[in-house]
């Protein structure tokens, strides 16, 4: 680690961020300190109980990637039951002997919760602030860990027991919580009420819980040390977008995490101790009566829908950040409308508080609640409208390169116009009316959470690879991954638009006994094959991941011409970050700049003689 | 290459697009529309699918355009070095926000009379969700819920055709939803609320009743049969039905709760 020798670089604007960054500096020197006598004791504490943020992003990655995995092979067993409702499930038969082979109705509806549950708290959220935030924050900022290195770890190792819940679930009555991933009451807080209602039911809180509290210590980390770690000259509006993203979400999470904490507990208590926040008078539940009253079931939607909205943010503002990122890179260009694509994160995370109403429409809440929810959800439709436009912007007159991560990160903005698109008509209260839970949303939140956020995240893990573990990822095995990949995924999730607009409901274990949607069992069974055929070609990626990392091509420090700051360091990246002082000149995005010969020009570069350097982000 | 690539992203356009146009031939479309506030909504559907059908296309072309066109491996043009327009900005943030606002206050009336402009009546039956059934109380002859002459019925609801119906929809353990597609009608029953539910059915016939709302294990059954009926057979059939429940000399179990 180099002293800090910026005095000389000191320039009007880095003056502040200069004083602050000397003390988070010092403060985090002295920990690298610490843990390099923890590097000596050995193994355990370099890579298991390690407070190298890079090691701690790599630990959540691998995990989510995992769990990506179980939440994708539920899905699968759910698309079985709708494309041949009864059959005898391949592979899973011998679990099913009681029922002959088939699946029971009790299972299918705790596959799709758990499906969700993985999929949402073990997978999206986790690795998009989990594994990229904690790699790349520090990195991205100029800083050399983590403000909280310690709490950092704790981060992680609080995921284990909600892993420990989450999958310990599957091993209890009823196979696993299954009121769905909403746990709407009086469903999920009554034992008697399902199969999965009872242990699987306080284990999924529980779960939840874990998951609260370690995303909680992420983001306060990643605010602390954003806003007091920044190398000097890196001023707010120098930071790359991820950043941006990855700040504003951690601003989210820490407002809204608390409610459904809070909301969880009250649950459990009315589970475990007879309280009665969410049951009204009289309730009397599969012969079961309920003597504890006075609760209103519509409170428990309120609360969890006010964290589980923004939440849906948390679940994409990141990977919007890290696209931006990628397409600057690939367009050879700086990013379109810099400071709107940030007023315009943070207007998607302000509005974001004000809109959870919208999933409530038809839930018996007042109606003329409904309009104004109504009014806010169409306006968080402006700020989406604005990024897809400056994404565009951005390939104008560019030039593209079609490398693998840019693939994927085209895709995201492709498929986020659908996803986005479809938002209006949900927002349009009396449409909401008909296809309220109906496949029309499965369709929409997939297009916004798999095409949307899981392709950055794919596009994301091909772009810093190279940076994580020091090697390429193979070009022809991405592109093979991408094509097979967004062709199929259109190929499941576009059909259920026009399921949708049919009625055709979710969460029903054979819809096919009603006449109205009889007909679309074909449809269904296509969509199941082609499922089928998009996590089968997962396997390219898995095998290109642990290949490349023995045998990809050594990556170099910038093998992609970047200009941010991860790229200037050793790949990997050793302990402490930088092998050199990193002082910010000028903003993330300066590519084509007519300053320099070069087609990029990063940020730590110094400026050529006689060129003035611009006070903050060039214009 | 880019080329290869930027027609793989035309697809999305032309799928997208072929995908709703082909669909109303294999009848993927609104089911038929029995009710006399379903054509405001289907109008509504309509017109935001045909609103943003054209900014799909217009933006999905343009995203292609530019892939097709500023190719690094054919622009031989330098890279237009732009950091954005504050022109550009400002028009494509009013534009949309216009746009947003009006479908905001285009749709706010077919909300209300859907949700909020309860008809002055008496209610027709009360609906009541347990798992996995739909339970019905009717009246009788003295009109009024809750009396000692009501008629019970379970999953076969009948109404009378062009008359405005009231229903009033409970819960009797978890949350269900009361979901008509064919008249465009949703709402969730709620445990320990009573909420109306109203509208008019134009067309005799008989039509599915779906719960959409998780419930249970046997979420998927909970089926019932909406049976529109002209004045004269309904009347006939409620006769019928007080007739057959006279008979049985228990009264039924479900009359002790309400």
């Amino acid at each position: 680690m180099s002293s800090v020798t910026v005095g000389s670089h000191g320039h009007g604007d880095s003056k502040s961020g200069h004083g602050k960054h000397d003390h988070g500096h010092s403060a985090a020197h002295g920990h690298a300190d610490a843990h390099g006598h923890g590097h000596a004791a050995g193994f355990i504490s370099t890579y298991v109980f390690s407070k190298d943020h890079k090691v701690i992003g790599i630990q959540f990655l691998f995990s989510t990637l995992i769990w990506f995995l179980v939440g994708g092979l539920l899905a699968l067993a759910v698309r079985w039951q709708l494309a041949w409702p009864w059959s005898n499930v391949p592979l899973l038969e011998h679990l099913y002997t009681a029922e002959g082979g088939q699946m029971a109705p009790e299972t299918y509806t705790m596959l799709f919760t758990m499906h969700a549950t993985v999929m949402i708290f073990l997978v999206i959220i986790p690795i998009l602030a989990g594994a990229f935030g904690n790699y790349l924050i520090p990195l991205m900022i100029g800083a050399d860990d983590m403000a909280f290195p310690t709490l950092n770890m704790l981060s992680y190792w609080f995921m284990w027991p909600a892993f420990f819940f989450f999958g310990g679930s599957f091993f209890t009555a009823g196979h696993g919580a299954s009121s769905g991933w909403t746990s709407y009451p009086t469903l999920s807080s009554s034992p008697a009420a399902a199969p999965g209602s009872g242990t699987a039911q306080t284990m999924w809180l529980m779960g939840l819980t874990f998951v609260g509290v370690s995303s909680m210590m992420g983001s306060v980390n990643y605010m602390t040390t954003i806003i007091q770690m920044r190398a000097p000259g890196m001023s707010m509006f120098r930071m790359p977008l991820t950043i941006w993203s990855m700040f504003i979400t951690a601003v989210l999470q820490a407002f809204a995490l608390p409610v459904l904490t809070a909301a969880g507990f009250m649950q459990l208590m009315d589970r475990l101790w007879g309280t009665g926040f969410f049951t009204p008078e009289g309730s009397i539940i599969n012969n079961t009566m309920h003597t504890a009253g006075g609760g209103q079931t519509l409170l428990w939607q309120h609360l969890f829908w006010f964290y589980s909205h923004p939440a849906v943010y948390i679940m994409i503002l990141p990977a919007m950040g890290m696209v931006s990122d990628i397409i600057a890179v690939f367009a050879r260009k700086p990013i379109f409308g810099y400071k709107p694509m940030v007023y315009s994160i943070a207007g998607i995370a302000g509005l974001g508080f004000i809109v959870w109403g919208h999933h409530m429409f038809v839930s018996g809440m007042n109606p003329m609640l409904g309009m104004t929810f109504m009014v806010s959800t169409m306006m968080i439709a402006l700020p989406s409208a604005i990024k897809v436009f400056n994404w565009i912007g951005t390939l104008w007159g560019g030039h593209i390169q079609f490398a693998t991560p840019m693939l994927f990160a085209l895709s995201f903005v492709s498929m986020f116009i659908i996803g986005g698109l479809s938002g209006i008509f949900m927002a349009a209260t009396p449409v909401d009316i008909f296809i309220h839970d109906t496949y029309f949303i499965v369709a929409h939140f997939h297009y916004v959470l798999f095409s949307g956020t899981a392709m950055g995240v794919f596009g994301a893990i091909y772009f810093w690879y190279p940076k994580m573990f020091g090697r390429m990822m193979n070009e022809g095995l991405g592109k093979i991954h991408f094509a097979t990949t967004f062709i199929l995924l259109n190929l499941v999730f576009f059909p259920m638009h026009v399921l949708g607009a049919v009625g055709f409901p979710r969460r029903l274990a054979d819809p096919y006994h009603y006449d109205t949607f009889r007909f679309l069992k074909p449809l269904n069974q296509f969509m199941t094959i082609c499922a089928l055929l998009l996590v089968t070609v997962q396997v390219v990626f898995i095998f290109n991941f642990f290949y490349s990392m023995f045998f990809g091509k050594t990556a170099g420090r910038n093998p992609w011409r970047s200009n941010t700051l991860e790229w200037q360091t050793p790949s990997p990246p050793g302990h402490g970050n930088f092998d050199f002082q990193p002082v910010v000149y000028r903003g993330p995005y300066e590519y084509g700049s007519p300053e320099v010969s070069t087609d990029f020009y990063p940020q730590t570069q110094e400026p050529p003689p006689g060129v003035s350097n611009p006070p903050a982000h060039g214009h | 290459m880019g080329k290869i690539w930027s027609l793989l992203f035309l697809l999305v356009l032309i799928g997208g697009v072929g995908c709703f146009l082909v669909a109303p031939s294999y009848n993927l479309t609104l089911p038929q529309d029995v009710s006399s506030h379903g054509h405001a909504i289907d109008h509504l559907y309509v017109f935001i699918l045909v609103l943003t059908g054209v900014v799909f296309v217009a933006t999905q072309a343009v995203f292609f355009w530019f892939l097709w066109k500023y190719d690094a491996a054919n622009n031989r043009e330098p890279v237009k070095y732009t950091h954005g327009s504050h022109t550009l900005e400002i028009v494509w943030t009013i534009i949309p926000a216009a746009t947003l606002l009006f479908i905001a206050l285009y749709q706010m009336n077919a909300w209300a009379s859907s949700k909020m402009r309860m008809p002055n009546i008496l209610p027709t039956v009360e609906v009541s969700a347990r798992q996995f059934e739909w339970r019905l109380r009717y009246p009788g002859p003295d009109q009024i819920l809750g009396t000692r002459d009501d008629l019970f019925h379970v999953n076969d609801l009948h109404i009378p055709v062009n008359e405005e119906i009231l229903i009033d929809l409970k819960s009797q353990d978890v949350l269900h939803s009361f979901f008509l597609p064919n008249l465009r009608v949703k709402q969730d029953a709620v445990p320990g609320m009573k909420i109306p539910v109203w509208f008019k059915a134009t067309e005799t016939g008989s039509y599915d009743i779906v719960c959409a709302e998780l419930c249970g294990w046997g979420h998927y059954k909970m089926k019932g049969r909406l049976v529109v009926q002209s004045r004269q057979d309904y009347d006939r059939w409620l006769q019928e039905m007080y007739k057959a429940q006279a008979q049985t000399a228990s009264p039924p179990a479900s009359e002790e709760d309400n």
